[in-house]
């Protein structure tokens, strides 16, 4: 076929494109994600008995805070990289800074410790805390996926990575509603590594499953 | 571009003819030692450009988005004739001036029509008649009997579907 008629035909009958559609897109796989994230944390793993108790520490909303931080950042990343020709900005720079600042604080408090330092590194689910919260990901980790693969990423690797990022993080967000341990410490090694599983699973998937 | 993306086809061909021209005399820079791919890959870009006008950002530069999706394409092409038949390329030199000069070819090697006749009937017809016979969407879902979304479902489809084996050809 030439050229030309491929021009035409491309053109000829073309209708609106909505470019609200993008948004909507993301914000349905974020919400559907979340609620079977939700429902795997309630049903799966049970809430936390003592999560109205336990919301009265502040170091309940550092906890919090860093997931959600996390988060947000992890998500506009993935945005961005879902557009050709986008600049990623300074958002992925969060992250980084996020996960230092919760290092210092887990070696501050570790130092500030006399004694019981190895239970607030381990607390008594550090087995089991990155896998769960891998698992509580993995609906957020699907649906990101899937809303990428309609659009255009060009460096596919890094928009795998980053969905599994941001699929981590608010995976771990709505994990703390399970999650009995609060130590800045713990906090700093096993919610990471959680975050890091999804996010090696999409820099896996990204090259494989986003090419366009 | 925008006036395009608002559903005005005349704008949307102006738009293309001078993305067509553009983005062949990139191809030709890029491409100078395949000349044969230039007018495969500038086809495979237009319909990218087409497939995926959705996630163009009206408040972002129009070249930036145009050039990411020339250069992933681009490089998507390179890789996977690396990994494939660089050892069946023609490696007389003359070719490339010929090519070069032979303007008035502008024909890819695959035949989007060919392609066209291998995709089922509920995304060939709606593309049969409303892109290249020009009739309405609603013309068409009375001639086909398909209601007037599945029109558009089956243009928007097939055209995906058309880009994947051009993609899987080349």
């Amino acid at each position: 076929m030439k050229t030309e008629d491929l021009v035409s035909l491309l053109s000829t009958g073309a209708d609106a494109v909505d470019l609200r559609l993008t948004s909507r897109r993301w914000l349905l796989a974020l919400a559907g994600g979340a609620l079977i994230a939700f429902l795997l944390t309630a049903g799966l793993l049970k809430l936390n008995p003592a999560l109205w108790h336990e919301a009265s520490k502040p170091m309940f909303w550092v906890r919090e805070s860093y997931c959600a931080v996390l988060g947000v950042f992890g998500f506009i990343t993935v945005v961005r990289l879902a557009r050709p020709g986008s600049r990623l900005g300074l958002a992925p720079m969060g992250i980084p800074v996020a996960v230092i600042a919760m290092s210092v604080l887990a070696v501050v408090t570790l130092v500030a410790a006399s004694q019981n330092r190895a239970r607030m590194i381990l607390g008594d689910t550090a087995g089991v805390c990155p896998f769960l919260i891998a698992l509580v990901a993995a609906p957020l980790l699907i649906a990101l996926l899937w809303v990428m693969r309609s659009l255009a990423p060009t460096r596919l690797r890094w928009a795998g990575a980053a969905s599994g990022f941001a699929a981590g993080s608010i995976g771990a967000l709505v994990y703390t509603l399970h999650c009995p341990e609060l130590a800045a410490p713990f906090l700093a090694i096993w919610y990471l590594l959680g975050m890091l599983i999804p996010t090696a699973i999409g820099a896996w998937f990204g090259p494989r499953l986003l090419r366009w | 571009m925008l006036q395009s993306l608002a559903g005005d086809a005349a704008a949307y061909r102006i738009f293309l003819d001078e993305l067509t021209t553009h983005l062949r005399s990139y191809l030709r820079r890029r491409l100078g030692g395949l000349p044969d791919e230039v007018e495969d890959l500038l086809q495979e870009l237009l319909l990218a450009v087409h497939n995926k006008r959705h996630t163009y950002d009206p408040k972002l530069p129009l070249t930036a988005w145009v050039q990411a999706i020339a250069r992933y394409k681009l490089v998507d092409l390179l890789r996977r004739r690396s990994r494939g038949d660089v050892l069946t390329d023609p490696l007389d030199e003359d070719d490339q001036v010929f090519a070069a000069t032979a303007n008035d070819a502008a024909e890819a090697r695959y035949d989007v029509a060919k392609l066209l006749r291998g995709l089922p009937d509920r995304q060939r017809l709606p593309i049969l008649y409303v892109k290249i016979e020009g009739a309405s969407v609603t013309d068409t879902a009375v001639r086909t009997g398909m209601s007037e979304s599945a029109v558009k479902v089956g243009i928007h489809r097939g055209l995906k579907a058309l880009a994947e084996r051009i993609r899987s050809i080349g």
